[in-house]
């Protein structure tokens, strides 16, 4: 009987900051709120590259929705933006903070522990005047039908609830836009996957290092020879005493060149060109990953089902706009229009438009044409065939190649292109943008760095060891444990590697009856819940239970 | 619905708190005196009842004027509306029966009757388990104790518990009792919340009792025996049967393995040691 089950007008799962939005836009327009969240406190679920951007175009952005969010929740802005081309020791810098202003109000380097902390205080506030509220610990584990359609929510810790609208902002890996079929694990190539190291610095030295004052901010990015080949980039950001240091790869070349996320972004921590911001100190303070939807292939362009929306990365909308990653700013529109899109339903007394009216306000809004936009769909389609792709990254990496890139830097041509919004948008996902052709631009035009960088960073026992779980039961099961279906996880899995013992994957080989069987095992004990093993093994992925699990202190 | 929590002070005796003279007799000076651990169940389950259905949770001791922090803790960590100390020179010194006597006095000193008077299971210093069960007594009500889950019918005043048997967890029966009823907590009690209603309206009463413990004098009564009206004969040393023939220390296990200290920074010292460990260390 489901008469006897809580109601509630809208229930937001997720506290990130586009279940914040949604709630925070629910709650002001008087709709009854309830948000569940599953860390045991926001944000101790959640890992991001560490920017967020207020776009000047956007219908939202956090600090309108959140009064003093940039002086109480976040860290430095962002007013410097470089991209580094490296090819060994040879770096060309290209300053991209053209490309980065364009459109931007502000940006912001954050952590997401401290970010989403915050927000989860205001949010419950504001929520609980309607009748709601926000709850921790909580896993949503799947949507409440009746007679076929979407009427609320089943959890782990709580009864059954009721809504009258439900949008799911739980994060990359929803299990709701799963339930739903809005989304899968399908495909590598709709996928990056990020990993990050939160590394301390000494008081008043990321001031100093980088000639910042105390209210400015780096960005630092990395493309070119030093990830394997690895289609993908490096990131620095400055926090206010930590820097977030990361690396974003596409999870199809991840696979393909078999690497391990953990020595690509050693590989950059111990490039000679970071000794300038290192200087021989290394203390990471927490490692982490996260999968990262391509919103170019993934989000979803009708992100609804009956009572049920999409937000955020729920939805796949976080946009790659080549070097420029932008994920959080629209969540939060996403969320706040989803929000809204609801209230204007139900004052219409006509709730179950709310879906519809959320798919319309993306697009009349501008989100959707950022995150799915036209241009790439037609220079994707030539850029990304085979042939040409091949063709392209040859001619880069050929002599003539290079001439031209030393004519274009002479002429000015090559920052002007790189600081175009147009030309990023459309960059194809080859091998081309992100490693021939910063490797070529370096080797025609770099400067040698003479330094040497010597820091260790901690190996990957290390990395987990420090990591801080309450360990519930299993999450995920294996549903084919040989190597051929589930292999690829051990080297994709950033808490996996070959050889090594104590991580989730781990490869072995077992004799049977006279012959040997390459077998995969699982051990999710040090999952951090990054969701890579649902699309390259085969698997049944969930969340663990409320509050259980990687706890991120730093996020 | 009106519970009342009964709890005591006991000296903190966590690894770190706890101090012990050369003759192993407890420095009760040096040690700080903390809620009763257990306790805190019974407190947890007081809030439950006040979460689901209402009313006001009463946290009531027995002690010196010391023990107001003993109940500002209770407040604080778990949950109080309201805290009452019976405290008074007369009552020092009492055994089980004499501290049963003043608390069922306290009890029906309040202007409001308890329907569920909440004790812990046993306490960390006397570890008799009488008081709470002998303060039933005094009042005649019905008393279920190890209790580990519980469910209340207001329309039909009653309360339904599910109990250990014999203290083993193995084995639970379920009780119904009419109220107002004494329930003892075990400490496998574990409060239960299915309704986000439920635990929003936990959440707003822990922020609530916070707020509140930061000023708990203003919440707290104090009754001393004349308030109580109370016999000195029947509390106190001089209400208390019990007689304590002497004390032994609990003599330490004798220890059947050597130790010798090492300090890492010396290398003779650590050298042995590695010599030590050598035959243990498996060569490959």
């Amino acid at each position: 009987m489901t008469d006897d089950y809580e109601h509630y007008e809208a229930v937001v799962v997720g506290a990130g900051p586009g279940g914040a939005a949604a709630a925070a836009t629910l709650a002001q327009n008087g709709v009854e709120t309830l948000v569940l969240e599953r860390g045991v406190e926001s944000g101790s679920k959640n890992v991001s590259g560490g920017l967020i951007y207020a776009e000047e175009s956007a219908p939202y952005t956090i600090d309108g929705l959140f009064p003093n969010f940039r002086t109480e929740a976040s860290e430095r802005p962002v007013t410097e933006y470089y991209l580094h081309n490296v090819a060994g020791r040879k770096v060309k810098t290209i300053d991209l903070t053209d490309l980065h202003e364009h459109d931007t109000m502000w940006s912001d380097a954050v952590l997401r522990r401290h970010m989403d902390s915050w927000l989860e205080d205001r949010v419950h506030e504001v929520t609980r005047e309607t009748g709601g509220g926000l709850l921790t610990g909580v896993r949503v584990d799947g949507l409440l039908r009746e007679a076929g359609e979407i009427v609320g929510v089943t959890c782990e810790e709580l009864d059954p609830i009721k809504a009258d609208a439900i949008i799911a902002a739980d994060g990359v890996n929803s299990e709701l836009a799963r339930d739903a079929g809005l989304m899968d694990w399908e495909d590598p190539e709709e996928w990056f996957q990020g990993v990050k190291a939160i590394v301390d610095m000494p008081e008043g030295a990321v001031a100093e290092r980088f000639g910042v004052a105390d209210d400015e901010g780096v960005a630092h990015l990395f493309s070119g020879d030093l990830f394997e080949g690895v289609r993908g980039g490096g990131f620095l950001y400055t926090n206010d005493d930590s820097l977030s240091i990361g690396t974003v790869f596409h999870l199809d070349s991840l696979v393909a060149e078999e690497a391990e996320p953990h020595e690509l972004l050693d590989a950059l921590l111990t490039h000679p060109l970071l000794d300038q911001w290192l200087q021989g100190e290394y203390e990471e303070l927490e490692y982490g990953a996260k999968l990262v939807p391509d919103s170019k292939k993934a989000a979803h362009p009708s992100p609804h089902r009956g009572r049920l929306m999409l937000v955020g990365d729920a939805a796949g909308q976080m946009q790659a706009q080549g070097p420029i990653i932008k994920g959080m700013n629209h969540a939060v529109s996403a969320g706040a229009l989803a929000a809204e899109a609801f209230s204007e339903a139900q004052t219409r007394d006509r709730p179950a438009e709310a879906g519809q009216r959320y798919e319309t306000k993306l697009r009349d809004e501008g989100v959707m044409k950022k995150l799915r936009p036209t241009p790439y769909k037609i220079a994707s389609a030539v850029g990304e065939n085979d042939a040409v792709a091949s063709m392209t990254d040859s001619l880069v990496d050929s002599s003539l190649g290079k001439l031209g890139i030393k004519a274009a830097d002479r002429l000015g041509l090559l920052g002007r292109s790189f600081n175009s919004p147009f030309v990023m948008s459309v960059m194809p996902d080859t091998r081309t943008p992100y490693v021939t052709a910063p490797t070529a631009i370096a080797e025609a035009l770099g400067t040698p760095v003479r330094a040497e960088n010597d820091v260790e960073p901690p190996d990957l026992a290390d990395r987990i060891g420090d990591l801080t779980y309450d360990v519930g039961d299993p999450h995920i099961e294996l549903q084919d444990n040989s190597y051929e279906a589930s292999g690829a996880a051990v080297a994709a899995c950033p808490v996996s590697a070959k050889d090594f013992g104590g991580g989730c994957y781990r490869d072995e080989t077992v004799k049977t009856n006279g012959h040997e069987e390459h077998l995969v095992s699982l051990d999710t004990q040090p999952c951090v819940e990054c969701g890579t093993c649902a699309i390259v093994a085969d698997t049944e992925w969930e969340h663990p239970a409320g509050g259980k699990g990687v706890e991120f202190k730093q996020g | 619905m009106h519970t009342l929590v009964l709890t005591k002070g006991v000296p903190d005796f966590r690894e770190g708190q706890v101090s012990f003279d050369e003759d192993g007799h407890l420095e009760r000076g040096k040690t700080p005196t903390v809620m009763n651990p257990n306790d805190k169940h019974a407190l947890e389950a007081a809030l439950q009842t006040k979460v689901r259905h209402g009313g006001t949770v009463s946290l009531m001791s027995m002690g010196p004027p010391g023990y107001k922090e003993v109940l500002q803790e209770g407040m604080a960590d778990v949950y109080a509306d309201d805290l009452y100390l019976l405290s008074d020179r007369e009552m020092g010194a009492a055994d089980t029966w004499a501290t049963s006597i003043t608390l069922s006095t306290g009890i029906d000193h309040l202007d409001d009757e308890p329907d569920i008077v909440f004790a812990g299971f046993k306490t960390a210093d006397g570890e008799t388990g009488h008081t709470g069960p002998q303060t039933c007594w005094c009042q005649d009500w019905p008393i279920v104790t190890h209790v580990v889950a519980l469910d209340i019918d207001e329309e039909e005043r009653t309360l339904r518990a599910k109990r250990l048997v014999e203290g083993d967890v193995e084995e639970i029966e379920t009780v119904e009792a009419p109220l107002p009823c004494f329930v003892v907590a075990d400490p496998e009690f574990e409060p239960t919340y299915r309704k986000a209603d439920h635990r929003l309206r936990h959440k707003d009463l822990r922020a609530e009792t916070q707020e509140r413990a930061e000023n708990f004098e203003d919440h707290l009564e104090v009754y001393d025996q004349e308030e109580l009206n109370l016999d000195p004969d029947f509390i106190g040393l001089d209400g208390s049967p019990t007689i304590v023939a002497g004390v032994d220390p609990i003599p330490k296990a004798p220890s059947e393995r050597e130790a010798t200290m090492v300090d890492p920074g010396d290398e003779a010292g650590m050298a042995s040691v590695f010599e030590e460990l050598e035959p243990y260390a498996e060569a490959d």
